[in-house]
């Protein structure tokens, strides 16, 4: 019953030590020995994520800057590979993209900051998948032009602190978090430590992700789990929360063979993006935005108890096989299972009933709307 | 009343010829919270290493396997309402099933509590 823990060859991240005092279980990720859960268990930090505030320890995912000459190049440059709008991104904000292979499909998915600060102008700062790491520097190292190079961030840790409570936690120590709206990014200092400090995540919660300094990691961990509205929380929790946030995970929701309509997550790609195309695969996701896609991404919930998880079949009433589930499992907030998976699309439309095959077993469900559980992002008050 | 343990992290309880099986402390702790326990039809047949019972838990669906050859003669169900019972008390109250054994003498192949703890600790 219990996993092999094969721990060889393993990549450590800055918080290790700490893990392992917390107790937490580490099991590998992305080739990186990463804490599964801690001795609360993940319904617990589940809920007391979306409740006060869960610590997250993301440093295996890779940090790097993009940089170039002036924003408009460097944007541009990078406007080649995503669909996204990167020239019109105002400093200091952030935005959700996807590198595109040339077929269209999805290399990975990403964060991407443009500074505030008008001296980094023609920086852009990139988050991505630690699975993914080395596929999308060379992609990137590949397609950039000479004007814009690639510089990986290898000392930095990356924690992200989410729930509601997160941000006034965080205020104690950098009180310029305060002044971040969603999807907003700024350095500031945390306890006169600097830190690139964005209000963002990955559980459909207020909070923040964290670049600090390696060497320091630990200590910031630590002034965080002080506040008795802090728990860290494993990878266990990280995958329920995003599953009930509706939120992808690459390699499992989204592949290279899944356009970005495909996903439904076209909310990425902004206005002039989708009509002047411009990037990789450009003619096959304009066909899609015009006439649709024969599969998309939709959410599921399920009628019983038991979960479905990634690879059920998708089936109607009269057997007809639609689709596959490509993530699933229990959604602690609702009670209930949950699941995401791709369908043939004239069966995509919300409420349509389906059977999800388990073991054999058809489980009942029905095509629900995504987020299954609200969003709770911050929204700055307008003056 | 004998109780044994199994490799796969079963408890097998004997009275005669009927067994009360579940899963070990161990196994819960390593399983986590429990969200769902998929038990067989009472009077199915299964042979010792058939896929049992499946426990699912927040991250992941884990087999557990019939440790003796028998039938099925009674489950536990408790379990449909309460799954957290695995976690809360997993030697007692939350037995997955009563088997009639029908080759007892595989008993002699499982380990005894001293046994199973030993071999516990070395994993």
């Amino acid at each position: 019953m219990a996993e092999p823990a094969d721990t060889q060859n393993l990549s450590l991240t800055p918080l290790n030590d700490l893990h392992v005092e917390l107790g937490g279980r580490m099991v590998p990720f992305a080739g990186y020995s990463m804490p599964v859960q801690y001795p609360s268990g993940i319904m617990t930090e589940h809920q007391h994520t979306r409740d006060h505030a869960g610590l997250f320890d993301v440093s295996h995912m890779g940090q790097a800057w993009l940089i170039g000459p002036d924003h408009e190049t460097t944007a541009r440059a990078l406007e080649a590979l995503v669909p996204s709008n990167m020239v019109e991104l105002a400093r200091g904000k952030q935005r959700y993209t996807v590198l595109l292979n040339d077929e269209g499909g999805i290399v990975d998915d990403l964060m991407v900051t443009r500074p505030l600060a008008e001296d980094r102008d023609g920086q852009l700062f990139i988050v991505v998948n630690a699975s993914r790491k080395d596929v999308d520097y060379a992609l990137l190292r590949e397609k950039l032009p000479e004007s814009v190079r690639l510089e990986l961030v290898e000392d930095r840790a990356l924690i992200a602190l989410q729930g509601p409570e997160a941000v006034a936690v965080v205020a104690a120590h950098a009180p310029a978090v305060s002044e971040l709206g969603f999807m907003e990014a700024d350095f500031m200092e945390f306890d006169g430590i600097a830190c690139h400090i964005s209000r963002s995540g990955y559980t459909g919660e207020d909070g923040v992700e964290m670049s600090v300094p390696a060497g320091a990691a630990e200590a910031i961990a630590k002034a965080l789990l002080a506040d008795e509205r802090v728990k860290p929380i494993g990878l266990g929790a990280r995958d329920s929360l995003r599953l009930e946030a509706g939120l992808c995970l690459y390699g499992h929701d989204l592949d290279e063979t899944t356009s970005p309509v495909e996903g439904s997550i076209t909310f990425a790609m902004q206005k002039r993006r989708r009509e002047e195309g411009g990037f990789p695969g450009a003619a096959r996701i304009q066909k899609e935005l015009a006439e649709g896609t024969s599969r998309i991404r939709v959410g599921f919930r399920l009628d019983g108890k038991a979960p479905a998880r990634e690879g059920a079949e998708i089936r109607l009433g009269d057997g007809t096989v639609i689709g596959t589930v490509t993530s699933g499992g229990f959604a602690p907030t609702l009670g209930a299972p949950i699941a995401m998976g791709y369908v043939d699309a004239a069966h995509s439309e919300i409420g349509t009933k389906v059977n999800l095959v388990v073991r054999n077993r058809e489980l009942p469900a029905e095509v629900a709307a995504m987020p299954f559980v609200q969003q709770r992002y911050y929204r700055k008050p307008k003056n | 009343m004998t109780t044994y343990y199994s490799k796969d992290h079963e408890w097998i309880s004997v009275d005669g010829d009927i067994a009360t099986v579940g899963i070990t402390n161990y196994a819960q702790e390593q399983l986590g919270d429990v969200v769902f326990v998929e038990l067989p039809d009472t009077g199915k047949t299964v042979s010792q290493g058939d896929e049992a019972a499946v426990v699912e838990s927040v991250k992941a669906a884990s087999e557990v396997y019939a440790p003796l050859d028998g039938e099925i003669v009674e489950t536990n169900g408790i379990l449909a309402d309460e799954p957290a019972k695995v976690n809360e008390d997993p030697e007692g109250a939350a037995w997955f099933v009563k088997m009639k054994l029908s080759n007892p003498d595989q008993l002699s192949e499982l380990l005894d509590e001293a046994g199973y703890k030993a071999f516990i600790a070395d994993l």
